[in-house]
């Protein structure tokens, strides 16, 4: 079956943002960016399924800047089969991505779509449900374990009080959890050969989508500082401090 | 304006974010009605309607809203909500999966983990794992919206008195089953609502030391809570994780024991009120926003601290 992927071009995780001084927004100006962990961890468990002789065909899909054509790469470098760039400079909100996607979905008849639970950028998890409304199929958020058997997939799905499992009929939505698996990393030879990999440039306009979007960001600022706490020397001084001067226990 | 809030429950009680959720709902001004949606809810339709500040609560009591699987839930939020000025639920596992399939079926963008009310159209929220607030305004006719509980005081849960409603549309999407959870038992406080946490991270070193996190919790009542690191290792269950891809928790005290205090971390509880490290490396970042810091060996300083108390 055909499985198709979708990835986000994010900030690297490690890195420790600033807020533009105009209130903007945040300074994305050579900050090193990289391929969203949580689509990492999506695109691994669809070349599991490869492996596993489940999936035939894996399509990487990326909504973004024309720059996101290196995380597709990598995509295709990890052992997708080939990519779609749905190019737009603007920055979209998830229901416009996921309009973007269903049209995508609609074009490729993929039978399950695995995206990340949410992009560590906007932190918004929303993407993923969105596409499963869209498309009227089940969706499987939050996975951190995920077995296709015949027609459906069951998925094991790590929820607030503990895990749960829901079986969902195929064609499905799944999203990634950390927990779902181990990313492995792309060899060099992989490298070279995804650069023969076809990557196919769409546009908003070409697959009839509007993104217009009922939200807008007023303004971005830094959060309140903490000012800086004092070192104690010992579990006396500790539980001194805490019953007189914080009054917490 | 008529706000409609998503309750959430576990067909037994109201859980407490529900009522956190409300109290931002307060904040934006206007008519609340809450939505009970399962399975043999009567119990959770009553104590719903004590709420303060509820005025009506909408009961969908049916076999196919037992687990609230999002394919039949979402649709008749959508189809309850669209007369409503805003939707909320609380930003839990459960408010997380439902509520963005309800914007996207009434075509409308959601904002999601708001922790202020700026006005009934504007709404301040964190994005970069909680290094950037933005401020969001939305011009949707309905606004749908997840509320980060610890960014709202919770209303009382006694004083109200509303008049409860019961709906009988029932969607059953045929596309999703049940089949089993697995939840974890704990005594001890429930980690977002707790007073007090302990958390342990890899310094722990394996999961029988947590053994010493339990007796401090325990002499304080506390909640224990856990980095990704500790999680991934194994040493304690993965609904334990406080930070970006975890919990959001925002005690009066957090006391986090051999975790360095990595970003994603820190997104799930730098808004505690009071922090108190305790870590053998005197350069970990951890000690930058502790109120308290304490270098030293944990096991040295645990049972230190358990036996003081």
């Amino acid at each position: 079956m055909k499985v198709l992927i979708a990835i986000k071009r994010v900030v690297d995780y490690n890195v420790k943002v600033r807020v533009k001084a105009d209130n903007s927004g945040v300074d994305l100006a050579n900050v090193k960016m990289a391929l969203n962990p949580f689509c990492e961890i999506a695109v691994e468990e669809a070349v599991r399924l490869k492996e596993k002789g489940v999936a035939t065909e894996i399509v990487v899909v990326s909504v973004g800047p024309t720059t996101a054509q290196e995380q597709l790469r990598t995509a295709l470098a990890l052992g997708a089969d080939r990519a779609i760039l749905v190019e737009s400079a603007e920055d979209l909100t998830s229901l416009a991505v996921a309009k973007l996607l269903k049209a995508v979905v609609d074009k490729e008849q993929p039978q399950l779509v695995i995206l990340g639970k949410q992009a560590i950028d906007s932190d918004n998890n929303q993407t993923g449900q969105m596409l499963a409304a869209l498309s009227g199929y089940g969706q499987g958020t939050f996975a951190s374990k995920v077995e296709i058997s015949g027609n459906s997939v069951a998925v094991t799905r790590e929820i607030d009080g503990g895990a749960q499992t829901v079986s969902l009929n195929l064609p499905a939505i799944v999203t990634t959890d950390l927990r779902l698996n181990e990313p492995r990393y792309a060899s060099l030879p992989n490298i070279m050969k995804a650069k023969k990999k076809p990557l196919e440039v769409l546009t908003p306009e070409a697959l009839g989508v509007s993104t217009a979007s009922t939200n807008t960001t007023l303004k971005v600022e830094a959060p309140a500082a903490r000012s800086a706490g004092i070192k104690v020397k010992s579990v006396a001084e500790l539980v001194e401090k805490l019953k007189n001067e914080a009054k917490v226990i | 304006m008529t706000i409609l809030v998503i309750a959430e429950h576990d067909n037994k009680v109201v859980a407490p974010a529900t009522l956190n959720t409300v109290a931002a709902a307060a904040k934006v001004g206007g008519d609340i009605h809450v939505l009970v949606a399962g399975q043999g809810v009567g119990v959770v339709a009553e104590a719903a309607a004590k709420i303060a500040g509820v005025s009506k609560v909408l009961v969908a009591d049916n076999a196919a809203y037992a687990h609230q699987l999002p394919e039949n839930v979402a649709p008749l939020v959508a189809e309850l909500g669209a007369g409503y000025s805003h939707i909320l639920a609380a930003a839990t596992s459960n408010g997380k999966n439902i509520l963005p399939r309800v914007a996207a079926a009434l075509d409308v963008d959601q904002i999601s983990e708001i922790i202020s009310v700026e006005s009934a159209d504007t709404f301040k929220r964190p994005i970069y794992a909680g290094n950037a607030i933005a401020t969001v305004q939305s011009n949707a006719a309905v606004k749908v919206i997840t509320v980060r509980a610890t960014g709202f005081d919770p209303v009382a849960s006694e004083s109200g008195s509303a008049i409860i409603e019961r709906i009988t549309t029932v969607y059953d999407s045929g596309k999703s089953n049940f089949v089993d959870e697995e939840l974890a038992k704990s005594d001890r406080p429930e980690l977002t609502a707790a007073k007090i946490v302990v958390s342990g991270g890899r310094g722990m070193q394996n999961g029988d030391n947590f053994k010493h996190l339990y007796a401090l919790a325990d002499k304080l009542g506390a909640g224990v809570g856990a980095s990704r690191a500790a999680v991934d290792a194994g040493f304690v269950p993965n609904d334990m994780q406080v930070g970006q891809t975890g919990k959001i928790v925002a005690p009066q005290l957090y006391i986090a024991v051999g975790i360095s205090g990595a970003i994603q971390h820190l997104a799930g509880m730098k808004d505690s009120k009071i922090i108190v490290a305790i870590n053998k490396d005197e350069e970990a970042p951890i000690f930058q926003v502790a109120d308290y810091g304490l270098v030293g060996d944990l096991f040295d300083l645990v049972p230190e601290l358990a036996q003081a108390l």
